[in-house]
């Protein structure tokens, strides 16, 4: 029996040297620029030393370790990046405000959307492409088409805009009066409103996919049963398309709240890597933001930040997949 | 609730709007009225319009031209929801988000006004209902944790629950294994007897419909071959179509002729045929309308003997067979007679032998079979029951070649923007290359006469089905 069995694991294993033989490329490509990079991230974000000139402790840089200074094992990196200003709060709130505004607004828009094409005939490939369209547009090209939208010519900063950009001429041609979206001096709710437009607005294109691909694989007999059962329309949605969809929809909110977590080129393409409207500087700065700072001169800092950002999100996705699992069982 | 169909006609139109005979008849002048409290199967070989009747009657799909009554009522306008029919779908459609009792409960919250029930009323409902059909256990059950049968129970209880006039089922035993089918098909029988709700079910299993069902209805290609109790139309078959299509071992047909009142297979004379005219006919012989006699007139040569227990099947073959063996059933006492190769020669049993013109395939009554049919046609009146005779020539899958049409016009299109683009070619063209516009154009016909070439093959093939339903 025992001999049987090691048999077949000599065979299972004579076919498994070949499979590893064709994984083999990729597994080494993955080596180098996924695993060892995580690797040593983590590893230089307990790197840090105490610098005299500054009187301060200061994280890993590269340029500095070739030239033979020596760095420590230490937390003080992590401690840093809380304690030395309030940068890294400000970019954590603004991360967190934009996610939790933009992932239930574009889950809902995309669900609405994906169902809407998804039961009409006549053009239906033609919006299917018209709501494709930002997936495969640049996203910093199209920030800068949001920013002349949204934005204004001031001649002095003292005076009023000269001329506006075209969604303040909208607001005007209704009586409204201009708000000052993007420019010097912008209130920060109003940055924020762009911002949230912008994502949103980008980020239908991938979910409206997924759902619509979710709907096309529904059984349409459901939606016979739940006709010949008398159903109303808005019954049919809540209580047969949505429990249908949530596998989808769980899928759409999780990598929603991901790719919240990272949002960087949305406030670059706007407001250009000043991460703020001109005067206020660093005010809409997010966590991506942030790491990229310290890229250049303290690694250190940047790989605890890019830690925390990683914590932050596994922790998320982790209640994510909780509460999806108890709403999605089937 | 009994269920009248008038000149009901299902056409799907082709999808193609400039090819007008690419659309489909599914269903044609249909008309049939099922009596009140009885379970009646809809049976055909697929593709034969079926499944689009009873969607039609449950207001899924509308009908082309025609009128559906419940009753005294006209439903034909009336929306499925509320025709007050309960629906059992092929594959079951239970939500599977929801437990069996929110499956059950679903149809019953749906109720609007005067007719909304209290929670309580509901709930009673459901238990009701579920217990009726035995599922009572498993209400906090999803329905991917139940079993096939369990499963069609669900959908059964999910239909009834809202007490409709008319219960309907697609293919209600398709998706169940063998034995859970014999099981339940009986339970089907009892639901519907309990509940004395008119049940219409479609299936292409001629034993199941022939087993649990007061009237068959058998179809093919829209049209109704022959209605009636299925021992009926099992003894009393109206056309080629309809022997074929029942019984099991399938029947086996020769062809032969009428001639002098007796009707030969080959050269031989295996039964006279009194009444009958001359003609070219096929015949049909129940398997179970052999018997073994050294006098009898049909001769076959033995190519096997099966042994099903209490009967033998005698599997043989003769070169007017239309079926490749020729299965004869006789009693395992007999069969001692016969060895396992060799000749053996069978005498008819005349109620089991029916004969069809060969042209119209229409039935050719002869001798005795004369009296049995006006027997039971009197039988039937005096139940008081529907009968439907398919008389003349039968509808043949010619008539639904045109579905085959329609990839042709799309090939036709390419050749036409060929034929354009050839011409645009030509006109920038020197004189001399004519000939190779024309190569061009030739190139067109070409292509559709191919294209027929591809359209034959998949004619063939649905006469193989055909074949092979029967």
């Amino acid at each position: 029996m025992s001999h049987k069995k090691s048999n077949r694991k000599n065979k299972n294993l004579k076919n498994q040297w070949k499979a590893w033989l064709y994984l083999t490329p990729m597994i080494i490509l993955l080596l180098v620029f996924t695993v060892w990079p995580i690797f040593n991230t983590i590893r230089i974000s307990f790197l840090c030393r105490w610098d005299e000139d500054l009187g301060a402790v200061v994280g890993y840089d590269y340029a500095k370790a070739i030239q033979g200074v020596k760095y420590q094992f230490g937390f003080n990196n992590f401690i840093n990046v809380f304690t030395t200003g309030d940068s890294f709060l400000i970019a954590l709130g603004n991360t967190m405000l934009l996610t939790v505004l933009t992932v239930p607004i574009s889950t809902m828009l995309a669900l609405l959307i994906a169902v809407a094409l998804n039961s009409i005939k006549w053009l239906k490939k033609f919006f299917q492409t018209v709501f494709f369209l930002p997936y495969v547009t640049n996203a910093i090209a199209i920030g800068m088409v949001f920013a002349a939208m949204f934005g204004m010519v001031w001649p002095t900063p003292a005076k009023p805009p000269t001329s506006v950009g075209i969604i303040n001429t909208i607001i005007e041609a209704f009586g409204g009066h201009y708000i000052n979206w993007v420019d010097r001096g912008s209130p920060y709710w109003a940055n924020i409103a762009v911002l949230v437009i912008y994502i949103v607005w980008n980020a239908l294109p991938f979910k409206i996919l997924v759902l619509l691909g979710g709907l096309q694989n529904v059984d349409k007999q459901y939606y016979d049963a739940a006709k010949v059962d008398g159903a109303s329309r808005w019954r049919v949605f809540w209580r047969v398309t949505v429990p249908l969809l949530s596998p989808m929809i769980a899928c759409v909110v999780i990598t929603g709240f991901i790719g919240g977590f990272k949002e960087y080129t949305s406030v670059v393409g706007i407001f250009g890597d000043g991460m703020g409207p001109t005067g206020a500087n660093g005010s809409l700065n997010t966590m991506v933001g942030f790491i990229y700072n310290y890229i250049p001169h303290n690694q250190g800092k940047a790989s605890a930040a890019a830690l925390i950002l990683f914590v932050i999100i596994f922790i998320v996705t982790m209640i994510n997949m909780y509460v999806s699992k108890k709403k999605t069982h089937y | 609730m009994k269920v009248v169909l008038e000149h009901l006609t299902k056409i799907f139109p082709s999808r193609n709007k400039k090819e007008k005979n690419a659309e489909v008849v599914a269903v044609n002048d249909f008309n049939l009225e099922i009596p009140d409290g009885k379970l009646i199967g809809l049976l055909g070989p697929s593709g034969c319009g079926k499944s689009t009747t009873l969607y039609m009657i449950s207001g899924l799909q509308p009908p082309t031209s025609g009128k559906i009554y419940f009753g005294e009522d006209d439903v034909t306008e009336l929306a499925a929801e509320n025709r007050g029919i309960g629906l059992v779908f092929q594959n079951y459609a239970l939500y599977p988000h929801m437990t069996v009792q929110q499956n059950i409960l679903f149809p019953l919250q749906n109720l609007k006004g005067e007719n909304r029930l209290s929670k309580e009323e509901m709930l009673k409902r459901v238990y009701e209902v579920a217990k009726l059909v035995q599922i009572d256990e498993y209400m906090n059950r999803k329905p991917s944790e139940l079993s096939g049968g369990q499963q069609q129970r669900v959908a059964i209880a999910r239909a009834l629950v809202k007490m409709p006039r008319v219960l309907l089922l697609d293919e209600p035993l398709s998706n169940l294994d063998a034995r859970l089918r014999l099981q339940t098909r009986e339970e089907i029988r009892r639901i519907q007897r309990d509940t004395g709700i008119t049940t219409i079910f479609v299936t292409h299993d001629q034993e199941e419909a022939m087993s649990i069902s007061d009237f068959i209805v058998v179809m093919k290609l829209g049209i109704i071959m022959q209605t009636g109790k299925p021992q009926w139309v099992y003894d009393d078959p109206a056309n080629l179509f309809v022997a074929k299509f029942l019984g099991t071992p399938p029947i086996n047909v020769f062809r032969g002729k009428i001639e002098g009142e007796k009707l030969y297979i080959g050269e031989e004379a295996v039964l006279d045929t009194k009444g009958a005219e001359d003609q070219e006919v096929y015949i049909g012989i129940r398997p179970e309308g052999f018997i073994l006699d050294e006098k009898g007139g049909l001769t076959c040569s033995v190519s096997g003997i099966d042994v099903m227990g209490r009967d033998v099947s005698v599997v043989s073959t003769n070169e007017n067979s239309l079926n490749p063996v020729i299965r004869s059933i006789v009693s395992a006492d007999e069969a001692g007679k016969v060895s396992d190769s060799g000749e053996v020669k069978f005498r008819l049993k005349e109620h089991k032998v029916f004969v069809f013109n060969r042209e119209t395939e229409s039935r050719v009554y002869f001798g005795k079979q004369f009296a049995a049919h006006e027997a039971m046609l009197r039988a039937m009146q005096a139940e008081g029951e529907f009968y439907a005779f398919h008389e003349g020539p039968l509808p043949r899958e010619a008539d639904d070649a045109s579905k085959q049409t329609q990839p042709e016009e799309e090939k036709g299109f390419v050749a036409k923007v060929k034929n354009f683009f050839a011409k645009i070619g030509g006109a920038f063209r020197k004189k001399p290359e004519t000939p190779a516009e024309d190569v061009a154009q030739e190139g067109a016909p070409a292509e559709n006469a191919e294209n027929t070439e591809i359209a034959d093959p998949t004619q063939t093939q649905m006469d193989k089905e055909d074949d092979i339903s029967q």
